[in-house]
């Protein structure tokens, strides 16, 4: 099954790409502001952040809008920090040289100062001997604005595209001629649109109409909240006809996009629900669709691949990342080898008999329980998620997909393929629907009826182990945790009709949607409720399920 | 003897009645009469514990007759069993009145912390016991009708008849856990008081409750060979062995299921009105899908298709596992696992039929009926 390991390490390596090239950036992002102190001594900074010691609002505030502006002219690194520092109101001076520090707390009522424009170390005073550089609130909007200006020269469009998404809404003349200023020459798509926005937002307030209706084009159908919302406080104040019918038309397409990701939203968590019942039901429909077996322990092997996942990590400390890359395989043999083992010593004695091969199972399953209660811990293990995959596919302002639904959803398409190749394409697999078709023939034509038996078994189990990698990613892990998924997967096999993967996939997919549209009026529980309930009335009507197998193999 | 003619031939059903009836009336005596501290006290702890064992009973003979004689397994048997105890524990619940924590005189705690304001519709009534007890057999017999007659109709058989059923206890449980349902949540029902003016912690009261579940078993299991020896039971049997070929000789099928199916769904719910009352709580745990499959298991261990079988097997199993739980509570889940897997394999007719093995093999009496 070494099969599976390449679509998993594939997108490790994209990942992995990915972190390197950001790494790069944020490193040579901050050599270039190692440089720029280099070359600029500006002594015009000096001057006005010695200011900031006077008592008066207005001078301090012009102090602090010369600092910003020098610091935008000169590149001068001192100048977020000093600004930040001072919003926040963690500057202070010392009364007897009025030398502007920051501090931080040492030990007993005593604080340790560094000078703010040198950095350099001054000892440690008690509070008595300093003064906080207080800030009213106009000084605060005036701070923000200036140090998201500051940043809007940022050499990284991530830290562009973060002071851009501060500045959306903001009606500081300055501000906007900055964003101006920088949409000019603004290369990453993203960053500029949101500049775009920000000037287009604050453009509504334009006398002239003509320029307000531009504006107003730019915010059709914008994703961002602050476009919905400057748009909607136009629509309340604008006298203009055409000024209004365009806003409108622009909310509505607002709207409608809203709506679409909604849309596109719960159909993911649906088919992310979906997968995972499907992986979870997909070995249960090979021992039971295939070969007649009710397996109750089906749960408890998922847990088993769950616990292997952990022990994995637990062998190769320090190797999250690639951790689950050899769980998969391990998990598949582990749990697998447990499932030979329960076929040889249990379910052979017992074919023919689907009903009694249900209470075996069920005490096999508490049996696996209580040993990994013993052996490992009653509590909840806990496994790590590798960084690749945590973290959301942004696809635009008001959508994101997480990644480990993304990357589960992939994993049980890959697995329900290969699945299906072996059950479709190699002698193993042709021998499997043999014997579920008519045993006795198929011995006749001298398939190995036991061997082929253990393996499907085995093969039903190791899938099961699979998928308990995959849920240990998205769940707690624990004793417990097979039981949470054995009904759900029953209930898949029953109404996907058994013996029919392609069955299973369409059952687990749709009751996964299903789910996620009713949870919104429904509630959680409720939806669940609805789904079983739905299940047993869609048993009444189509007896075996929504592909029923037919012909001589759908006899018995 | 109109009324002993469902026992003939009943042996094992003969001396598991004989022994009952030993114990209803020696359990009273030693724990009334002997005085504490001596060797042959029954203490009201044991008496409890007994009738809960014998409500297991009579849930036990429930699922064995719809198992055993009609083929159908169903994993939702704790669903009617559990809702006859809520019926029973809504009853107790409101014989609470203003003794409550909140003291409010109509209604249950649980609602007063929700802040509720009235009491729901369907509490309304449960004041009465003739109500209460109108609904423990109503409530079970009207959804197992319900629920019988669309999947026996539409012929719905065998895995899936069990999987739905599982779908249904499974659901029932997620509703009761939900506030909003009016069922105290996952607390359940508890802190009762009294049943029909009688403390249930009362030694007398306990004897009582103990003496009405041996009453209650010994009913139900006359009732089950009742129906079992009568010809809806032979035509159950043939149902369950050949369901096609009964439907065409031109049995409707589906009736003869409905009809046990709602009776053995009634008589569960009565074993779990007497359970609330000897326990003292009532909560959705009841409902969860495991407990139905184990009480699967106690039938399956005492002997399908016997009816007595079923009430060594839940007795056994439920003192196997009060012992070990106290014991051992790390090696009950091995054993319980063990026997699951041990009695389907090597003993597929249960503790009854190495029984019946046994006598066979000793010759002293001929074998009454043919194993079914």
């Amino acid at each position: 099954m070494s099969r599976f390991g390449f679509g998993g390490s594939g997108s490790v390596g994209v990942m992995m790409l990915g972190l390197s090239l950001l790494l790069v950036t944020a490193a040579s992002s901050a050599a270039s502001s190692q440089g720029a102190d280099h070359l600029a001594p500006s002594s015009a900074i000096d001057i006005r952040v010695a200011q900031l010691t006077d008592t008066s609002f207005k001078i301090k505030e012009a102090a602090a809008q010369a600092i910003a502006e020098t610091g935008a002219e000169t590149g001068d690194p001192r100048a977020i920090p000093l600004l930040k520092a001072l919003l926040v109101g963690d500057l202070y001076y010392r009364k007897v040289d009025d030398r502007i520090v920051y501090v931080a707390p040492a030990g007993n009522s005593s604080w340790a100062l560094t000078d703010a424009l040198s950095g350099e170390a001054l000892g440690d005073v008690g509070r008595r001997d300093l003064r906080k550089i207080t800030v009213n609130n106009r000084m605060r909007s005036a701070l923000r604005a200036s140090i998201a200006a500051l940043t809007l020269a940022s050499p990284d469009p991530q830290l562009r595209l973060k002071a851009a998404r501060e500045m959306i809404g903001s009606d500081d003349p300055v501000v906007i001629s900055a964003v101006r200023a920088q949409l000019a020459v603004e290369d990453d798509k993203p960053v500029a649109d949101a500049l775009a926005l920000v000037v287009a937002i604050a453009d509504l307030k334009q006398p002239e109409a003509d320029s307000r209706l531009t504006a107003i084009e730019v915010l059709h159908g914008n994703l961002y909240p602050e476009a919905h919302n400057a748009l909607n406080a136009l629509l309340g104040s604008e006298e203009d006809v055409a000024v209004r019918a365009a806003t409108k038309a622009a909310l509505d397409a607002i709207d409608r996009k809203r709506q679409l990701n909604g849309s596109i939203e719960t159909l993911f968590f649906g088919l992310s629900l979906g997968s995972v019942l499907v992986l979870a039901a997909i070995g249960l429909a090979i021992t039971f669709g295939v070969m007649g077996v009710i397996n109750m322990a089906h749960g408890e092997l998922i847990m088993i691949g769950a616990y292997t996942t952990y022990l994995v990590q637990q062998l190769m400390p320090g190797l999250t990342e690639w951790s689950l890359l050899v769980a998969v395989p391990a998990a598949f043999l582990v749990s697998g080898a447990f499932g030979v083992a329960i076929e040889r010593t249990v379910i052979r004695f017992l074919y023919g008999r689907p009903l009694e091969t249900l209470l075996a199972t069920f005490g096999i399953s508490l049996i696996l329980q209580q040993l990994v209660r013993t052996t490992i811990s009653a509590q909840n293990v806990v496994v790590q998620n590798p960084s690749w995959m945590s973290g959301s596919l942004q696809l635009n302002p008001g959508l994101a997909l997480t990644y480990n639904r993304l990357y589960i959803l992939l994993f049980a398409l890959i697995v329900f393929a290969l699945l299906l190749l072996v059950l479709k394409r190699t002698a193993l697999g042709l021998q499997v629907r043999a014997v579920s078709q008519n045993r006795a023939m198929a011995r006749a034509m001298g398939v190995h009826s036991a061997r082929v038996d253990a393996l499907t078994f085995g093969l039903g189990a190791g899938i099961a182990g699979v998928a308990g990698v995959a849920l240990s990613q998205l769940t707690n892990v624990g004793p417990n945790m097979g039981q949470a998924y054995i009904i759900d997967s029953f209930m898949v096999v029953v109404f996907g009709g058994v013996g029919n993967l392609w069955g299973t996939l369409v059952a687990g997919m749709t009751l996964g949607v299903a789910n996620k549209l009713m949870e919104p009026w429904a509630g959680a529980v409720l939806a669940k409720i609805l789904v079983l309930v739905f299940i047993i009335l869609f048993i009444q009507k189509r007896p075996r399920g929504l592909f029923p197998q037919r012909g001589r193999a759908a006899a018995d | 003897m109109g009324l002993l003619q469902p026992l003939k031939g009943d042996t094992g059903g003969q001396i598991m009645l004989a022994v009952l009836a030993l114990i209803a009336i020696l359990v009273p005596i030693l724990n009334l009469l002997v005085p504490e501290g001596n060797p042959l006290h029954v203490s009201t702890f044991t008496v409890t514990l007994l009738g809960k064992y014998l409500t297991y009973a009579l849930l036990a003979v429930a699922v064995d007759l719809v198992w055993g004689y009609l083929g159908i397994l169903s994993l939702g048997h704790g669903a009617f069993f559990a809702l006859g105890g809520y019926a029973m524990g809504m009853y107790l619940m409101r014989q609470i009145g203003d003794r409550g924590v909140y003291g409010d005189p109509l209604l249950p705690d649980f609602m007063v912390f929700l802040d509720w304001q009235q009491l729901p519709w369907f509490w309304q009534g449960f004041d009465q016991f003739w109500y209460a007890a109108l609904m423990i057999l109503l409530v079970p017999g009207l959804l197992a009708f319900v629920f019988g007659w669309l999947a026996f109709r539409s012929r719905v058989t065998g895995v899936y008849l069990s999987i739905i059923t599982q779908a249904l206890t499974y659901a029932l449980m997620l509703a009761f856990f939900r506030n909003e349902m009016g069922f105290g949540g996952n607390n359940g029902l508890t802190d009762f008081k009294d049943l029909l003016g009688f403390d249930l912690q009362a030694d007398s009261t306990r004897i009582g409750l103990f003496l009405a579940s041996a009453l209650a078993l010994a009913l139900g299991y006359w009732a089950c060979r009742w129906i079992v020896t009568s010809k809806l039971g032979r035509v159950a049997v043939a149902v369950r062995d050949a369901e096609s070929r009964v439907r065409f000789i031109g049995y409707r099928v589906d009736r003869v299921k409905l009809a046990i199916w709602t009776f053995s769904a009634v008589l569960a719910g009565v074993a779990g009105a007497l359970y609330v009352p000897q326990v003292g709580i009532i909560n959705p745990g009841e409902f969860s899908p495991l407990n139905s499959i184990e009480l699967v298991v106690w039938v399956a261990i005492g002997g399908r298709a016997t009816l007595y079988g079923a009430v060594i097997g839940a007795v056994l199993v439920n003192y196997g596992k009060t012992v070990f739980t106290g014991v051992f509570p790390e090696a009950w889940l091995f054993v319980l696992g063990g026997l699951f897997v041990l009695v389907t394999v090597f003993l597929p007719a249960g503790i009854a039929g190495l029984l019946k093995t046994l006598r066979r093999r000793s010759g002293s009496e001929t074998i009454q009926e043919a194993s079914a």
